[in-house]
């Protein structure tokens, strides 16, 4: 949203509000709101509040003992490189993609676009099964890997491939919008004065794109370290191995060891819920700024 | 805007998107078509239509349906209540829509488990009424409304604050009611983004597999969903047929994100022409 509508829609909700005419009967507005509130209750708070009530059923000491336990602790470890490795190569993937995308013109950037989103719409489960396909034993370079000692699935690149490609469009989509807005002026008038490609793109482009780029990378580590049915078909589930922390949540949990599914689990529930701290965050910045922005181009003009 | 490059990087950008893309993206995909290529039609088309396989379309496409048609009631109202009113707390509400997007699958599952089942907050209440979520089909259209939310509510959100209130304005000063206004004004103007919102949400619902694995039950023929079954093919070293039901995903998969690229390029021109 830019922030011109922000400005607009603050003022525009006030005006549907006082004026009689675009105001609803108060038992409508008072059926929708009961609507809506019982509905986040239902389906958004109710669950978020289970995880943490479920994860101290036993107590706090069981719920830490379960963090510390050694397997738990490996799986940290391992979401933690899995996410260290596949978000920075998507970071890069998505600064290319958008640098070529937004500043240029040529053919098949719309195809191109489709494509980059590709990987949102295949089911997690699939893209678990295309690295299966290829780097499994039964896979077109399984007898290689194999004879060369060289393992790919049921290890950390099996892994780390899987969350690369769920985790694929996140960066790209969120800058090549903001990118294509933003145009290509300024770039070009730091070309024009002598700015090398680097300088440019280091002391014009990032310090435009920053917050978009910061929100593409924050929802793209929240999926990198949450995701669960692509890594659990490349994971071969060995514990204290190849189980990041959702597989390990799904391993107690069906072992019956509930509160200790539920102590790990928390964890990821509070990563979720500082994603989406930063994320408002995020957006309410960058509607600032681009409300500075909106300011200065109104004085140019 | 033709005017000559002066921006420099473009061969390099674009030849690392398209060399990235294609390692990670595309040539992968294509194992997929490739494996199932070595089947005959025949092969192909009895592991795609075992009964076991086909009921699992129905749960899978059936539910998730159900699933994108409730999420389009509910975040339509969710919509409206978040543009159209102030209320305390609205800003927690409105951060907390985007929850299903950045709760990991899994705890999603087994949250929605433990609410459910017989012992749990809801499933108990449910128990009185005679009626059983966890481990049915009703538990997986719960967990698939759940995951679904976010993408009616966040396509239908700006469409709603973008729209000019001298339109809601005009139509009451010529004599339309509410309602009226409502129906022949606003919904026409929102229905593109709730199509795309419910296509959205049926799309990410039918590839589902963590949240609904753990509520589900997966019984077979009952409440086993289709990315369960390739899952299922793939522990019996099953892979060509695993490979074979993953085409059938993929196909409808594809299918529907050009649908859904057709519908949001409609409701730009739509938007933009309405509200430029």
């Amino acid at each position: 949203m830019s922030a011109h509508v922000a400005a607009r829609w603050t003022t525009q909700t006030r005006r549907f509000e006082k004026n009689a005419a675009t105001r609803e009967p108060a038992w409508v507005k008072a059926a929708l709101m009961t609507v809506a509130l019982l509905f986040f209750g239902l389906f958004l708070l109710l669950p978020l509040a289970t995880v943490f009530a479920e994860a101290l059923r036993k107590g706090w000491q069981v719920y830490f003992a379960a963090l510390a336990e050694p397997d738990a602790r490996s799986a940290m470890v391992l979401t933690l490189l899995v996410a260290a490795i596949a978000v920075p190569l998507n970071l890069i993937f998505g600064l290319a993609a958008a640098w070529a995308i937004a500043k240029f013109d040529f053919r098949g950037k719309q195809l191109l676009t489709t494509l980059i989103d590709l990987p949102f719409s295949v089911s997690p489960v699939i893209a678990g099964l295309i690295y299966v396909l290829i780097f499994g034993a039964q896979g077109w370079f399984g007898p290689w890997l194999i004879e060369n000692d060289i393992k790919m699935i049921f290890a950390v690149p099996g892994l780390v491939l899987a969350t690369v490609f769920v985790t694929f469009p996140f960066v790209a989509r969120e800058l090549i919008p903001l990118m294509q807005a933003q145009g290509r002026e300024e770039e070009e008038a730091a070309i024009v004065l002598g700015a090398s490609g680097w300088k440019t793109f280091w002391y014009v482009t990032l310090p435009n794109i920053k917050w978009g780029l910061i929100y593409g990378v924050v929802l793209c580590n929240a999926r990198a370290m949450g995701e669960f049915g692509a890594v659990s078909v490349v994971s071969g589930h060995i514990r204290g191995r190849t189980n990041t922390l959702p597989l390990h949540v799904e391993i107690l949990y069906n072992e019956y060891q509930f509160a200790a599914a539920f102590a790990v689990a928390s964890l990821l529930a509070l990563l979720a819920l500082l994603t989406l701290v930063i994320k408002s965050f995020v957006e309410w910045q960058g509607r600032q700024s681009m409300h500075t922005s909106q300011n200065i181009s109104e004085v140019i003009q | 805007m033709k005017s000559p490059r002066v921006l420099p990087g473009f061969p390099l950008a674009l030849g690392y998107t398209l060399v990235y893309l294609a390692l990670i993206v595309l040539i992968p995909l294509s194992a997929v078509f490739l494996k199932s290529a070595t089947l005959s039609g025949e092969q192909f088309w009895a592991i795609i239509s075992a009964p076991r396989v086909v009921s699992s379309y129905r749960i899978s496409f059936g539910i998730s349906l159900l699933a994108a048609a409730i999420n389009t009631v509910f975040g339509l109202i969710f919509a409206w209540v978040l543009v159209r009113y102030r209320f305390p707390g609205r800003r927690i509400v409105d951060a907390l829509v985007d929850l299903p997007f950045a709760l990991p699958t899994a705890v999603a599952g087994i949250a929605l488990t433990a609410l459910y089942a017989g012992n749990g907050w809801l499933g108990q209440w449910l128990q009185l009424a005679g009626i059983q979520a966890a481990f049915t089909p009703l538990g997986i259209l719960v967990a698939l409304t759940f995951i679904g939310l976010p993408f009616v509510v966040r396509t239908v959100q700006p469409v709603l604050e973008d729209l000019d209130i001298e339109l809601e304005e005009a139509a009451a000063s010529l004599g339309a009611d509410r309602w009226q206004t409502f129906l022949q004004v606003i919904l026409p103007v929102l229905s593109p983004a709730l199509l795309t919102g419910f296509a959205l949400a049926f799309a990410r619902a039918v590839g589902e597999y963590g949240s609904v694995i753990f509520i589900a039950g997966n019984v077979p023929l009952v409440s086993e969903i289709t990315p369960l079954l390739i899952i299922t093919k793939l522990e019996q070293y099953d892979y060509v047929g695993a490979t074979a039901i993953a085409v059938v995903m993929l196909v409808f998969s594809f299918t529907l994100l050009f649908l859904i690229n057709g519908l949001q390029i409609w409701t730009h021109r739509r938007h933009g022409r309405i509200t430029g």
